[in-house]
């Protein structure tokens, strides 16, 4: 690991800004979980570590028009847990606990889950080429091994998926992300936060240089009564998916009045289906309605020779979470 | 029912590990101690390639034994280390880290509590669980400078004196383990796993989210100790471990 100086930034969002300006290989600190791993294979070798622990942003607070703002250094195993999420969004605290082991959700926070690369082999290699990690030098996966990669929203530079299940909620929930930085406050719809692809993969969010992700924001429909997370993967626990869907109806007289479903493990980031969510409002919630949703997502789907089974898995994932979440049989 | 945590031993400040103090050898060495003699014995031969050069062999000795200067011999130029004050079962430690210096290797290799094992050194496996402020992280994983002021608790820091901890107690009367690698993150692992129980935190496999106190059935358990792997497959003792001590703490 290559050397680096270390700062703790106390209290105020501010002087974790003051801490990290001016300095160019500065990166921010919280539960460490991805960061270190990746700074021990040399993938990502900091110069400067600015350690945000002590930041106030750990509270989970309700909002007066209803939603809630959840601080970015919230842990994933206290949003998981808490009794307001669990109750009012369990779809997010379910994805949560889908994630990781109890060890890691414990020290992982919110930002640092947004900010999770992903786990493609070939960016983990630092022997080998990889246009995320090295921009121009190639991507191996393409012609390699791509079982764990992505069938949508892939690029001819880059065809890594997104690892993290929180953001999946996230995305199906609408959340806001807000952000401070050098020039102020701002706030970035979750599903615009990551970046596709296309010929700059070593950009994978909005965020400018310096800048912090201080809190996640979610609207008042939670989506309680009718929702699932469902999350198809190698192991039983402790692996990333090679599918995940959030699904949540809101049904209303035998209709659905409004639907919300994003996907995982097959994006290189949080894949929101807006076209099948729309197709999905007004419809009975039955099987029929299900897979046509389905296909429409996995409309401009592309496999290639290890991951193309994650089309159908895919569109069967879409299936069964829809149905779990109308109330049917899993 | 959990023991208050004792303060380490001076054996174990030293170095050895409860396993150690407990198997002392007829020369009264612990393993560590015959080990840390070995392999001083054989860097010293490798040195003179003579037998009988034992000034070498001490020197050798001395540098395995004393963490700073093991430190040296791996970098070539050491950088500033940060002093930092680790509170570890409920003893103060001052130590002067490199900043790269994960907890684990903090714990391992400056203030000799070995019983924290290194397995990948990746958040992986789960050898390396400790509690801080009484919950499970995996040690390998976080930089020791940012423990300051929290309260850091391994496996050395569990038993009462004689009295194991009851979650120790558990995984020997139920044959949690086979070479015990992996054990001391098992053990540690489940006492935060416990105290989860008792807070009514769910998991994946809790059907239902809004319930207060899940029910820690086989597959809540095993859902709960993903984090911990065990390359025996002792798992159904350490489930059957876990399984008394729900039943006790319920």
């Amino acid at each position: 690991m290559k050397l680096f100086t270390y700062s703790k930034a106390s209290g105020s969002v501010g002087h974790a800004l003051e801490e990290s300006a001016g300095k160019s290989g500065s990166h921010y600190i919280a539960g460490g979980t991805n960061l270190i791993d990746l700074m021990k294979d040399d993938i990502v070798s900091p110069d400067h570590l600015v350690d945000i622990t002590a930041l106030s942003c750990s509270q989970i607070e309700k909002l007066p028009g209803g939603g809630v703002k959840i601080g970015a250094l919230v842990s994933n195993s206290d949003l998981a847990n808490d009794s307001f999420i669990r109750q009012n969004y369990p779809v997010l605290s379910r994805a949560l606990l889908s994630g990781a082991s109890a060890q890691l959700r414990n020290m992982a926070t919110v930002g640092g889950n947004l900010m999770q690369r992903t786990r493609c082999s070939y960016f983990y290699d630092v022997a080998g080429a990889c246009n995320k990690r090295q921009p121009g030098s190639g991507c191996p996966a393409i012609e390699g091994y791509n079982r764990m990669h992505s069938v949508l929203g892939a690029s001819s530079k880059c065809i890594s998926a997104h690892p993290s299940d929180m953001c999946v909620a996230l995305a199906a929930l609408d959340a806001t992300v807000q952000l401070t930085g050098e020039k102020g406050d701002r706030k970035v719809k979750l599903i615009d936060f990551h970046k596709l692809p296309g010929n700059t993969p070593e950009l994978e969010t909005v965020l400018l240089p310096h800048e912090l992700i201080v809190a996640v924001e979610l609207p008042h429909l939670g989506y309680s009564k009718n929702w699932c997370y469902l999350k198809v993967r190698d192991r039983a626990s402790y692996a990333f998916a090679l599918v995940s869907a959030a699904a949540c109806l809101d049904i209303e007289g035998g209709k659905i009045k409004s639907a919300r479903l994003a996907l995982g493990g097959v994006a290189p980031k949080p894949w929101r289906a807006q076209e099948a969510e729309k197709l999905l409002v007004g419809k009975e919630p039955d099987e029929r309605a299900f897979k046509a949703a389905s296909e429409a997502v996995m409309k401009t789907a592309r496999g290639l020779e290890h991951n193309k089974f994650k089309i159908e898995l895919g569109k069967r994932t879409i299936v069964r979470a829809l149905k779990v979440a109308a109330g049917g049989v899993a | 029912m959990e023991k208050k945590i004792k303060r380490p031993g001076q054996a174990q400040a030293a170095g050895a590990d409860q396993h150690d103090l407990d198997c002392r050898g007829e020369g009264g060495q612990t393993r560590r101690e015959f080990m840390v003699t070995a392999a001083a014995v054989g860097a010293g031969l490798a040195l003179t390639g003579a037998i009988g050069e034992s000034q070498e062999a001490a020197e050798a000795a001395e540098l395995v034994n004393d963490p700073a200067k093991a430190v040296a011999i791996q970098v070539p130029n050491p950088p500033d280390t940060i002093a930092v004050e680790l509170t570890v079962n409920e003893h103060t430690h001052m130590v002067n880290v490199d900043p790269r210096t994960s907890l684990l290797d903090a714990l391992r290799e400056y203030m000799g509590l070995t019983g924290s094992k290194k397995g990948c050194d990746h958040g992986q496996c789960g050898a390396c669980t400790v509690l801080v402020d009484g919950r499970r992280i995996n040690s390998c994983l976080t930089f020791a400078v940012m423990y300051q002021g929290k309260k850091i608790t391994t496996i050395e820091g569990l038993a009462d004196g004689d009295d194991l901890h009851p979650v120790q107690a558990a995984f020997v009367k139920y044959d949690g383990f086979q070479c015990g690698y992996c054990t001391p993150g098992q053990i540690c692992s489940t006492v935060g796993l416990l105290a989860e129980a008792r807070a009514g935190c769910v998991s994946a496999v809790t059907p239902d989210l809004a319930c207060a106190k899940p029910v820690l059935s086989e597959m809540e358990i095993r859902e709960r100790m993903s984090g911990n792997l065990c390359r025996c497959g002792a798992y159904p003792g350490i489930v059957e471990a876990i399984k008394s001590l729900a039943g006790a703490q319920s």
